[in-house]
Order: structure tokens, then sequence, then C-alpha cells
């Protein structure tokens, strides 16, 4: 390497440094507050993510279309959708091209189980659509996850095309008119599920995507969620540390799956009417989009992620036509700018509490250690 | 089955090689290798670039399955197990090419590691059972208590990738131990190191053998081989052409010959080498993995 190249490098290991200790500090300040006043901030926060969009802010609102309709046609599920995806590409590291095929079975399985087929509330086919939508996951999963890279991308690509056509040409699943008719989740009380009442898709949503965050957060943070990230990291070695890489890639795409089939699910019960063309590959790529424009492996960033592609197509629907390429420009951009997202996976270090890895001075090997090898050497070997 | 051949009839050994042998397409890579690791020594693997050590870990650990022969670990056969499951058995190794997780801090990586013996999965981690929280809390400990026996403890908290060279490769001996294996196969720790830094890893080395494990041991420098080791097995072509102490190897004229003689040639394969070009690629593209 040579000088200036480590010298640039240095710069940028400092610059990482400063930001992981700013990072730390407010870590530090946040964790210092009271934990009422913690407590009663996120609980302000979460109930503002309810209410204030209900509300049709000034600018956030969306002019040709009704903006709380939106959030439960498009952003509801987009958001989860971006979720899911992020478990299989972000959190596992697997490219999945043929996320949309899941979506279309939660959709279809809804929509099966709601009409005429089987006259079942959409309360009671959601589980099912979740769980058909696992199996899925899992019966394309078994066979395909031996392929790597590229090669599973294509096969997923595949899985998805494999969906649509199915669905496209199934008398029982209606065929290219779709299924019609759709049963919307029950109202009561007060709660209304109906085509002029879209507040409460909204909350009903939100406390879908919040509930599949707890429940992605514990896995994420745990010997799973290790597993996947040495998987995306360096599938040989990761095998070769007594990690069960089969295993737990196949739960990736299970728990991915199952997330599109309960977006799929959503959707099919906001919509109430679906077609083959609602599941083209051409969402799949969207639903990616959300992921790597958030930040993959960020749960938080692909949020922001799924938000973003969902609405701002419809925010600058004045651009007509060309909004699409405006999206498309701006996603170039951020590409070249900004590769790692919005919000980018964080170092986790802040999790760790300093004090409890620091005193090992006392050994001398780690003094002897620190005093040699404060040149890098990285260009050999 | 075959007799045991006359060198390999100590008591109880860890790991046994019985007439391995490894072929690509044609070429050989290990041609009829018989050797076995005692429990609790230091066994030194060494040869010439492409004289495949590099391939023999390989076989050890389970990415390639030997086109001949025999690999037992503790008694049990190797042949046909996942590579998961030898590490589990007992096997744990680094990479002559450092290959740790770049995007995990030093701290998981090693819990990466130690989670190889654990059961967590979905379910568990999702209701946090208490499996998964005990696991979580030992697993954790484990880690910290490996990364200050490698002494790196103080940057447990950056990525692998911000870590100085020195610190990754002992980062590597920290998550194979991690895994608590029987066996700790090191596949050229010291490449990139200086004198001092050698001195160290030497230190670890033993330190490491003294905390119970038995540590098979690919290393091209000399010095540290000959100093740190308790027996040495030599390969050349594929075959092994000596086995012994250090004193007795370093005085092996066919060792001198294969070896000794091209000491300098770590970083330069071709230099005062004189194999077939061919040969020479096919050993350098066999050290990675497939």
């Amino acid at each position: 390497m040579s000088p200036l190249a480590s010298e640039v490098r240095e710069v940028i290991v400092g610059l990482n440094d400063s930001r992981r200790e700013r990072r730390m500090a407010w870590a530090d300040r946040w964790n210092r507050q009271p934990k009422a006043f913690r407590i009663s901030l996120v609980v302000l926060l979460i109930a503002a993510l309810y209410v204030v969009p209900l509300t049709k802010p000034p600018l956030i609102n969306t002019p040709h279309v009704d903006f709380v309709s939106l959030l439960g046609t498009s952003v509801v599920p987009f958001v989860l959708m971006a979720l899911g995806l992020n478990v299989v590409v972000g959190l596992a590291g697997l490219l999945d091209l043929g996320y949309v095929g899941f979506y279309a079975v939660g959709a279809y399985v809804i929509g099966v189980l709601t009409t005429q087929h089987a006259n079942l509330p959409w309360l009671v086919a959601l589980p099912f659509a979740v769980l058909i939508a696992m199996a899925f996951g899992v019966v394309l999963g078994a066979p395909t996850l031996r392929l790597r890279g590229d090669y599973l991308a294509i096969v997923t690509l595949g899985f998805g095309e494999i969906i649509r056509i199915s669905a496209q040409n199934f008398e029982w699943l209606g065929a290219s008119e779709g299924i019609s008719g759709i049963k919307r989740p029950a109202s009561f009380g007060p709660v209304k599920f109906s085509a002029l009442e879209n507040r409460w898709y909204w909350v009903f949503g939100l406390t879908l995507i919040l509930l599949v965050v707890f429940l992605l957060r514990r896995v994420e943070h745990s010997r799973v969620g290790r597993a996947w990230t040495a998987i995306r990291e360096d599938e040989d070695a990761a095998e070769l540390m007594g990690v069960p890489t089969f295993k737990f890639k196949l739960w990736a795409f299970a728990i991915g799956a199952s997330v599109g089939g309960l977006a799929g699910a959503f959707y099919a019960g906001k919509n109430i009417t679906i077609y083959p063309a609602d599941f083209q590959i051409a969402n799949s790529i969207l639903f990616l989009a959300a992921v790597v424009l958030g930040g993959p492996g960020n749960m938080w960033g692909v949020i922001v992620g799924g938000f973003a592609i969902a609405y701002l197509p419809e925010r600058f629907r004045f651009l007509q036509d060309k909004r699409y390429l405006v999206f498309g420009i701006a996603l170039v951009i951020m590409m070249i700018f900004r590769p790692q997202g919005l919000l980018p996976r964080r170092q986790r270090a802040a999790e760790l509490t300093r004090a409890a890895l620091l005193p090992d001075a006392s050994d001398p090997l780690a003094e002897e250690a620190a005093d040699a090898t404060v040149a890098e050497r990285r260009d050999d070997a | 089955m075959q007799p045991w051949p006359s060198g390999v009839t100590m008591p109880e050994p860890l790991l046994e090689l019985d007439r391995v042998g490894m072929r690509f397409g044609g070429v050989t890579a290990l041609d009829d290798v018989t050797f076995s690791v005692q429990s609790g020594e230091i066994l030194g693997l060494i040869g010439p670039n492409g004289a495949g050590k590099t391939t023999c870990f390989n076989v050890v650990t389970g990415v390639y399955t030997p086109t001949e022969g025999r690999v037992r670990f503790r008694g049990q056969n190797l042949a046909g197990r996942k590579r998961y499951e030898i590490t589990r058995l007992g096997i744990a190794r680094t990479f002559q090419n450092i290959r740790l997780f770049p995007e995990m801090t030093a701290l998981e990586n090693v819990m990466v590691g130690v989670d190889a013996h654990h059961r967590t999965s979905v379910l568990s981690a999702m209701l946090r059972l208490p499996l998964h929280a005990r696991e979580e809390s030992e697993g954790r400990e484990r880690a910290e208590e490996l990364l200050g026996l490698v002494g790196i403890a103080d940057r447990a908290g950056d990525l692998a990738r911000n870590l100085p060279y020195g610190y990754q490769r002992r980062l590597e001996i920290a998550r194979a131990l991690g895994t608590s294996p029987r066996l700790l196969c090191l596949d050229e720790p010291a490449a990139g190191f200086n004198p001092v830094e050698k001195q160290q890893l030497m230190a670890l080395i033993r330190r490491v053998r003294q905390e119970g494990y038995t540590v098979l041991l690919i290393e091209h420098d000399m010095s540290l081989v000959m100093g740190v080791t308790d027996r040495i097995v030599v390969l050349d072509f594929g075959k092994k052409i000596a086995e012994g102490s250090p004193a007795q190897v370093r005085d092996d004229p066919r060792v001198i010959q294969a070896y000794l003689g091209v000491i300098d040639d770590e970083d330069e394969p071709s230099v005062g080498d004189e194999r077939p070009a061919g040969r020479m690629v096919g050993g350098q593209s066999r050290d990675e993995l497939p």
C-alpha cells in the first residue's frame, strides 16, 4: 500500500472513530435519562406515528390521491415487504429477486379463503396466508439455497414469475380477472374497515409493522441474527465455524416469506380485488430498491426505504409520466453518493459497554501486542 | 483396512490421517499421506509452496472429502460429515488468507464460534426463552475471555475489518477457539508478521496448548516451527517425506533438499523453485477454499 493510500485510510478510520465517538456520546446521554422519561418519549413517538399521518400533514400530503388511503394500499405493504426482504437480503445476504411471489401467495390465500371458495373472515384467513407463504418459502428454499449469488437470484426470479403466471392461468384463482369481493378485516365498534374509512387500516397496519419489528429485532439480536450476518459475510468461513448455514438460510427464507405473506394479506384486505398483474417482477425490483435505498441490514433504514418507494411516486404525481424517470434518477444519484443506504447498518459497538471490555491492559500479552501492531500491514500475505 | 504403518502406533491419537489421497482431476495434491496428531501436542506441518499443506487442512476440516484413505478424529471417520458437524466434533481452524466476518465486531466474530455448540434457534430467540438468555450471556462471557487470552480485548467492540492486521490474525485464533475445539488448526498464523510479533505468536501458541488444546500448525517460518512444535511432518509434492522431532527433521537430508534450500521463497513461489509451473499454479489455487 502506498504511503498516501495508508494515510487516506488512516483519515477514514479516524473519521469512523470520531463518528462512533459521537454516536456513543448520544447513546450515553440517552441512557443516562431517567427511565420514565425514555419510556414516555418512545410512547409519545409511537402515538405520533399513529395519529399524525391521519391529519394529512400539509407538506407530506399527496395532492392527487387520498394520503390516508395510500398509507393502507401502498405504504404498509411496502414497509412490511421491505422488512421481510431485509431479513433475506440485508441480513443473510441472499439475493432474492422473486420476493413478490410471497406477496402474491399471501394475497391469493386471503382471496381464496374469504370469497366463495371458503368464505372465511379475513382475520381467520390471515394465519393461513402467513403460514402458507412460509411453506412456499421453505419449498422454494430447500432445493435452491445450495445455489449462491447470481444463480440464486435467477432461480428466485423464476419463482416470482411462476407464481404470477400460475395465478393468471388457474381458473380457480380467477385467471387474469383476478379475485374480487375479498373480505375486509371485520369492523367492530368504532373500528371500521371500509372503502371510505381508511384510518383504521393505518392504525392496524402500523400495529402489524411494529409487531413485526419487535419480533424480528429479537431474532436479529440472537444467535440466529449472528449466523445470518456470518453467512452474509463469508459463508464458507461461517460453516467452518460451526454455523449450520443451510438451516439458517432456510429460516431466513421462511421468515422473509411469512412477512411477505402478511404484507400480501394486508394488501388483499385493503384492495379487496387482486389481479395477477399486481404481482409483476417490477414489484420485486421495487421491494429490493426499498431495502437498498433504506440501508440493507438496518430495520429502521428499510422502513424508511419502504415508505419512500411507496410514497414518493405518489407525492410527485404532478410530474406525470416523468415521475418514474425522476425516481430512477434519484435512485442512481443515491447509489453514487450514498451506496450504503439512507440509514446504513450501524456498528453495533454502542451496545457493548465499553467499561466492561477495556480493563484487560493488565494482560502482558495484550500490551505487547498493542505496542507491536500500531502500524498496519494489510498489503502483505 | 490398511495395516498401520510403523510410525503411528502411539496410543490414542486425536487425529489420524490414514493413507489419505486427494486428487483434483489429473492433479494429485495429496498422495498416501499418513500421520497422526496426539492429544496435547503441537504438531508442525511444513513443506514448500504447493506441497499440499492447506489441502491437508481442507481434508481434515471437511472442506474436501479425500479421494482415498480415511481421516479419523477421536476414533470417528470424518467421511461424509458436514463441515459444521466436524467443527462441533472438535476441529477448528484459521485461514491462511484472513477470513473473518468483516462487518461484525471482534466480540461477535468470536460469539459466532461459541454459538457452534448452542441450540438457540428462531423460536427461542423470538420468545426470549431462558435458553436464549443463558446461551447469550455465557457466549458473551466466553468470547470476552478468549479475546483476553489472545490479547485483543481492548478492541472487542470494533468491527473486524477496522482491526490492525496482527489483531485480525489473533482474532481468527480466538474465533476458532470459540468453537471449543480439541484440535486447533492454524494455517500460517504468522504470515506477514515481523520477528517481534512472531515471538508473541509463539508465546500465544504455547499458552493455547497450556489451556489444553492440541495444535496442528502450518507454518513457513522455520524459526517459529522449530521453536514451538513438538513434532513435525514434512510434505513435498503431496507426499510425506519426513516426520520427527524438530531436530530430526532439521537434519534430514530429504527435508533439506526439498525445503530448507528454498526457505526464502515464501512470498514468491516461483523464485528458486524448480518444479514445473503448471503444478505451482495448481498448488496455489488449492490453497483457497472452493
